[in-house]
This record gives structure tokens, sequence and C-alpha cells, in this order.
């Protein structure tokens, strides 16, 4: 790994006390070699990936946005197409409510894993890691679950549906589809990590990848949050 | 500065080829990737220049080739723009001046993953595989025009509907995944593994001008690439985002109460920063050109980064001046005519310091000054051309003529490219080691200014007095030209046919002098900033041997008084 001599620093810059705010600021961007100080080339990078992803995110729920405006039909009431039926009653955003229930507490095992890493506590990491990668794939599970209800019981398809507008079965399927694909992509990812992790990968560093699979995670689930409000509860 | 801090690339470990595979083709040398992009996008710009060449006979002399139907015609169009915008400006001007200069201008050894470099190569050649694939499927390219506007561009009746617009958008969607992992490393490289004393305001403004497009990249790609999955679901799928209600050739499709506005919102969000995308870099390579063969130090160094950041920033509240005449709400021409003129500031104080630069400067009219000088010219006359059409009343009635086929072939198809020419006559002797061939050059240059003069500038009259762009035939559908109309095409396609062989001249030069050029010596133009002092010429992989050198002053120390050359480099302690 190329990166990991730029890793190494850390440790030094981590043990400097903090400048006030302004002064710190303009010091780190008028500064020679690194202009956010401390941070692994890894994690920058993320970090620049993440705000282009979340403009791909934007522009798909913008696109969303605009599509119900354009449409002449009634959009289909979201409590009504994503009820549950528990015992003969309906329960309304139920299957929801736990997906969303799982996919935050994941990042709650995720955060746990990076303060593991920081520790050095490895095979915790390792295992929170894999508990983290567990939920997400639970998420996806029942997001399959959801869409096998929705395409073979109640007959939504991307280009029409029985509920209403044809746009509400294409912008689900393509907005939760994208974001399934980031959720699946963030599940191999974190196996991946976990893996290396264990085989002594990470030794020599401090573990931030840990820290840096876990921005992808928790952008993956703030993503959720968004469209979770835009889609279910609007 | 915090003196005890070593650049995280002192001590990388580049990866040693161990084959010829691995040193030409699946090299992780950022100089071997710029030299790949390079080639890519010149072999695909030949293409398009072909293309040009075939629409301009039919516009000049219709009928003359006979197999130039309307189908061709419009593939012609459409894939001319797609590859000169998107396949050639922004892959030469990111891929391979990005590649090549940021890090040996900010002294690191690499981009910092050398290796999802390399794999963004690989991805934009995948993509322009894909792209021209097109031309092998059954019904051949997309005839829809670069814009690809929904619905037509997916109905029955444009060329290559069912084949062609799927290899477009995919090899789109494949060229953003390309860019990502590129930009990605750009900007990771240019904020946190300059060297020693490289702060950022001691950046060439060249690095500036990649930093600036790549996130103006990053930020506006993603709405190529969401539009482009979009189109794919309403082509393949059978979604309606894009599609209204429609009768098709009398028949009712199954489309309904999608919006074709949406796409086009879409689209210029990414169209517009696009421009500035290959305008910016563009910006940052005429600085670098005009100050190092002027002799003399930029004019607001500070200014012209500020003013980099300032278009970068407004370029993405313009779009819809695109729009004026598509059915959007007037109220929303109002602002995005404003927001428009507005940018018309920064972009004037970057041409204010080059033309200051050049007051009183020692101007050496080597070639690549030559481009320079050139690019400011037809950028100032693209630019003023800009004004009319940002205004949405003027705008209205030079919608859609070639009026605006001028501007923006002015603004960013000649103007960009006349850079990338100087940059290459500038750069090859450190690529190679050897100049390129001055007489050569000079007679590229001439033609190519002169001649585009040529094509362009009577393009503006066409516009004014109506001539609509794009159209397959002149006096058939367009009986109302004057004569002078007709007469004045012939003149543009002999001007544009002769400038495009130039190009093939050009090409010869690259390859030739690669054989039998001068030996150019490490610093040929005497020049400060740190790639031409590499120890050795070309640079090796690692570009700086065992340390990495020291930066001890700005970018732009020329004819500094009291000194014994007119030019200090960067690396040069100053006297105390």
């Amino acid at each position: 790994m190329t990166c990991a001599v730029g890793v190494e620093r850390k440790s030094v810059q981590g043990a400097s006390e903090a400048p006030p705010l302004m002064t710190s600021f303009s010091a780190d961007w008028g500064s020679d070699i690194s202009t956010l100080k401390g941070v692994p080339w890894g994690k920058a990078m993320m970090w620049v990936f993440l705000v282009s992803d979340t403009f791909i995110f934007t522009c798909f729920l913008v696109g969303y946005m605009a599509v119900r405006m354009s449409t002449v039909e009634p959009w289909p009431n979201p409590s009504e197409v994503f009820a549950l039926q528990v015992f003969g009653n309906s329960v309304p955003l139920l299957l929801i409510a736990i997906m969303t229930f799982i996919l935050i507490s994941s990042s709650g095992t995720m955060a746990m894993a990076v303060n593991m890493g920081y520790q050095r506590r490895k095979d915790a990491a390792t295992s929170l890691i894999l508990v983290t990668a567990l939920l997400g794939a639970m998420f996806v599970g029942m997001q399959a679950f959801e869409w096998s209800k929705l395409i073979l019981d109640e007959g939504v398809r991307p280009w029409s549906n029985p509920f209403g507008a044809p746009q509400f079965g294409a912008v689900f399927f393509m907005v939760t589809g994208f974001h399934g694909l980031h959720v699946s992509a963030g599940v191999v990812y974190l196996l991946t990590i976990a893996f290396r992790l264990r085989r002594g990968k990470y030794d020599e560093s401090n573990f931030e990848i840990v820290e840096i699979t876990g921005l992808y995670w928790h952008f993956v689930d703030l993503v959720w949050v968004f469209i979770f409000a835009l889609f279910y509860l609007w | 500065m915090t003196e005890f801090e070593a650049p995280y690339q002192e001590t990388m470990d580049v990866q040693h080829p161990r084959s010829w595979i691995t040193r030409y083709w699946f090299s992780q040398d950022h100089k071997v990737i710029a030299v790949q992009y390079g080639v890519t996008a010149i072999a695909v710009g030949l293409v398009a220049l072909v293309l040009s060449g075939l629409m301009r006979i039919q516009i000049g002399f219709p009928g003359l080739l006979p197999f130039i139907t309307p189908d061709i015609y419009y593939q012609a169009v459409t894939m001319h723009g797609m590859i000169m915008v998107i396949f050639l400006l922004t892959a030469f001007l990111l891929g391979a001046f990005g590649n090549f200069c940021i890090p040996l201008m900010l002294g690191a050894r690499d981009m910092v993953f050398p290796f999802v470099n390399m794999l963004s190569y690989h991805v934009y050649l995948l993509s322009v595989v894909v792209l021209m694939a097109s031309y092998f499927v059954p019904g051949g390219p997309t005839g829809a025009g670069w814009t690809l506007y929904p619905p037509q561009a997916i109905l029955p009746g444009t060329p290559g509907v069912d084949w062609g617009i799927v290899t477009m958008l995919l090899s789109l969607i494949i060229f953003v995944v390309a860019f990502t992992m590129g930009g990605l490393n750009y900007i990771t490289t240019i904020l946190q593994a300059r060297t020693r004393g490289m702060t950022l305001m001691r950046m060439p403004l060249t690095v500036w001008g990649i930093l600036m497009a790549t996130v103006l990249g990053l930020l506006a790609f993603p709405a190529l690439f969401v539009s482009a999955v979009m189109m794919l679901l309403d082509k393949l799928v059978g979604t309606s985002f894009f599609m209204p209600a429609i009768v098709s050739f009398g028949q009712p499709l199954e489309y309904s109460g999608g919006s074709p506005l949406l796409f086009q919102h879409l689209f210029w969000f990414f169209g517009h920063p696009e421009v500035y995308i290959v305008a910016l870099p563009a910006f940052g390579v005429v600085s670098e050109l005009i100050s190092v063969h002027s002799r003399k130090n930029i004019f607001g160094y500070r200014m012209m980064v500020w003013a980099l950041v300032a278009i970068g920033a407004l370029s993405f509240v313009v779009w819809a001046h695109h729009m004026y005449v598509a059915g959007m709400h007037p109220y929303f021409g109002f602002f995005f005519a404003t927001t428009t003129l507005i940018i018309a500031v920064p972009t004037a104080i970057k041409v204010y310091n080059w033309v200051l630069t050049l007051w009183k400067a020692n101007i050496k009219l080597t070639v690549p000054m030559l481009f320079a000088l050139a690019f400011i010219l037809t950028f100032v006359v693209g630019g003023l051309s800009g004004l009319f059409l940002g205004n949405v009343i003027i705008d209205v009635p030079l919608s859609d003529t070639y009026f605006v086929v001028a501007h923006f072939h002015m603004v960013m198809g000649v103007a960009p490219i006349l850079v990338i020419f100087g940059g290459i006559y500038h750069w090859y002797p450190k690529l190679t080691g050897r100049m390129l061939n001055n007489a050569l050059g000079q007679l590229h240059f001439w033609v190519t200014f002169l001649g585009t003069y040529a094509v362009y500038y009577p393009m503006h009259y066409l516009g004014f007095i109506g001539v609509p762009r794009r159209y397959y035939a002149n006096g058939v559908e367009s009986d109302f030209y004057p004569a002078s109309a007709v007469t004045l095409n012939e003149f543009i396609t002999v001007a544009a046919l002769v400038v495009g062989l130039m190009q093939f001249v050009f090409v010869y030069n690259l390859i030739a002098s690669y054989f039998r050029g001068k030996r150019a010596g490490p610093n040929p133009w005497g020049a400060t900033t740190l790639e031409w002092q590499t120890p050795n010429t070309p640079p090796d992989h690692g570009n700086w041997g065992g340390t990495l050198p020291t930066v001890h002053r700005w970018a732009y120390d020329y004819s500094v008084p009291g000194e014994e050359q007119d030019f200090v480099p960067q690396n040069v302690e100053r006297r105390s």
C-alpha cells in the first residue's frame, strides 16, 4: 500500500495542542505540504468522494420532486402503499420503520468499531465491522422483500402501478435501488476491510481505514434518512 | 509554517514496472497515464475532426458526397459535439495536463493513489470504446444532437434510436466514473501532497485552474450521471421521467406525465459548469505560457486565483441561460441573465491581468506564446458574443442560429483547443527531451488561428440573418436564405477543411519530433516552475530522485532586478 506512508504521521500531529480556530484555519490553508493537517490521504479522498456522491443523490431526489410535480395523475398515498398486514390490521410503514431502525443501529455499531480501531483493539473492531455488515445485509434483504411485495403482490411496475402516477414506481425503484446498491457495495467493502484487518494488513497504521470505511457507511445511512423522509413520509 | 512536517511523499514507494505491460500499458506513473490520456483524446478528437469535415462539406456543398444522408449528418453532428466536449477537451485538459502537471509542479512523486489513477485511464478508455462502438451497432450512433434532448432522443425518427442512444448514455456514465476516480486523485494530491514550501498561494496557476475545474467536475458530472441513468430507464425500461404523453407516427405511446424540461435542467446543471471545466484549466495554462514566454511575472496573481474560484462558484448558478426558449418561467430567465452577466466580472479580471502581464514585457513569439496570445483574442471574441446571448431578449431571436454556433465554438471550442496546442508545444520538451519542429509549429499556428477566424467570424453574420443551426440541407427547408449565405457557407467549408488538414501536420510533428527533434535540455524556456527543475529530462518514475525539492518562492520570479538570469526557479533559496 503506497498510502501507508502518509498515514503514519497522524500520531505526530495529534499530539500538538489545538490553536484557536480561525488562526489554525488560516495557518493550515496558508501552509505547505498538506492543507488538512493530520488527515490521511484516504480519508481526504473519501470526504471529497462523498461530497460528489451527495450531488448524485441530490440530483436523484430533485428529479423525484420534479416528476412528482409534472405528472398529471395523483401521487399514491405512501401510508397505504407501504402498509403491512399484521393479524388482519393494516399497519402503515411498519416494515420501513424496522428497516430504518436496523440501518441506524448499524451506524452505531460502525461508530463503536471506529472507536475500537483507534484503541488498537483489532478483534473487537473486526467483530463490530462484521456486525455492521450483517445489519447492512439485513437491510438489503428486507428491501428485497419490500420490492418483491410491491412487484409481485401489488403489481407496481416502473412504468405503471395501480395506485396512481406511473412515476411513483419509476422513481421509487430507481432511487431505493441506487441506495440499495450503495448499501450492498458497502457490505462488500466492510467485509473486505474486516478480512484485511484480521489478516494484519493495517497493523503498521493507525487503523484509520476503519474510520474511512465508517465515513462511507454513515453517509449511506444519512442518505437513507432523506430517502425515508421524502418517499415514505411525504 | 510547520518545519517539522515532512512531505508525505518523501519516502513514498513508487511501483516500479517489471515488464513492458506495466511500464507502458498498466503503468502507475502519472506521466505515462498523462500520455495515455493525451494520445487517446487526440485520436478520438481526430475522428470528431473528420466528422466535422463531413458536416461542413454537406453544409457548403449539399449533395457533393452522396453518402451523407440526413441520418449520417445528424449522427456526425452529435458525435462531433460529444467527442469534442467530453472525450477530447475534458479528457485532455484534466486527464493529460492534470496528470502531467500536478505532481511535477507540486514537487510530488506521483498522485496519491497511483493505482486508482491508472484505473481512471482504463475506465476512460472503456468509455471511448463504448462510444466508438456506436458506429458498429445496428442503426449507428444517436443523431439526437450532443444535448440529447428528450423526447426526440429516444423516439423513432431520430437516427440511432435503437442502439446508438444506449451506447452513448452508457459511455457517458462510464466516463463519469473514470473522471471521478481521476478527480479524487487530483484534489487529494493538490491538497495533501505538496512538497516543502509549496503553499497553496505559491502554486502555479495551472494547478489552480486544474484544481477548480476538478472541483466543478466532481459537483457537475453527477447531474449528467443522473440524467443519463434516467434516460436509459426511459429508453429501456419504459419509465416516464422525461417523457410526456406523446403521439408518435400517429400512435399514442405508453409514456405519460414526464418532464422534458427536467432533463434540460439536469443536463445544463452539468453542461454549464462543463464549459468552465474546460475553460479553467485553459485559463491556468495560458497564464503560465504568457508569464514564461513574456519573461514577466503574472500580473495580479492573487486576483487570478480568486477569479478562478469566483468563476467556479458562479458557474453553478447560470445553467438555465441555455434554456431561455425552452418554455421555462420567464422570471427564471431574468435571474439567470443577471448571474450570467456577473460572471463577466471575474472573467474580465483575468483578461485584463493577462494583458497587463504583456504590458512592457520581453515578449518572445515562440509557438506556445503565439497560441496563448491567440487564446486571449479568441476568448474575448467568444466572450463578447456571450454577452449578447446571455440577455434573454437578444437571445430569443438568436437561439438555434449560427450565431450560437459561432459563440460556443469561439469561446469553448477554439479557445481551449488553442491552449491545448500551446501547452503541448510548451511541455513536449519536458515530456520527451526533444523540441517540436518550430517551422511546422509556426505553420500549424498561423493556419489554425487565421483559419478558425475564417470559419467562425462569418457564422456570426449567418446567425444574424437567421440561418438556423443543425439543418441538413440549405435551400430545401430554408429557401429564405439570401444568396450571400450560401456563398459564405462554401467559404466556411473550404476554410474548415484547410484547418482540419493542418491538424494532421501537427500530429505528424508530434510523431516525427519524438524521433528527430532537436535535443531540448532540461529547461529550454527558462521557466521557474518545478517541472523544469527535475534531475532528469524526461523525468524518471518518481520524478525527483532521492529527495523532493524545497520551494522558496512563488512561481513567477521572472526578470527580477539584480538577478543574473531573467528567471529564478522556485527551488532556489532567497538571498537574505
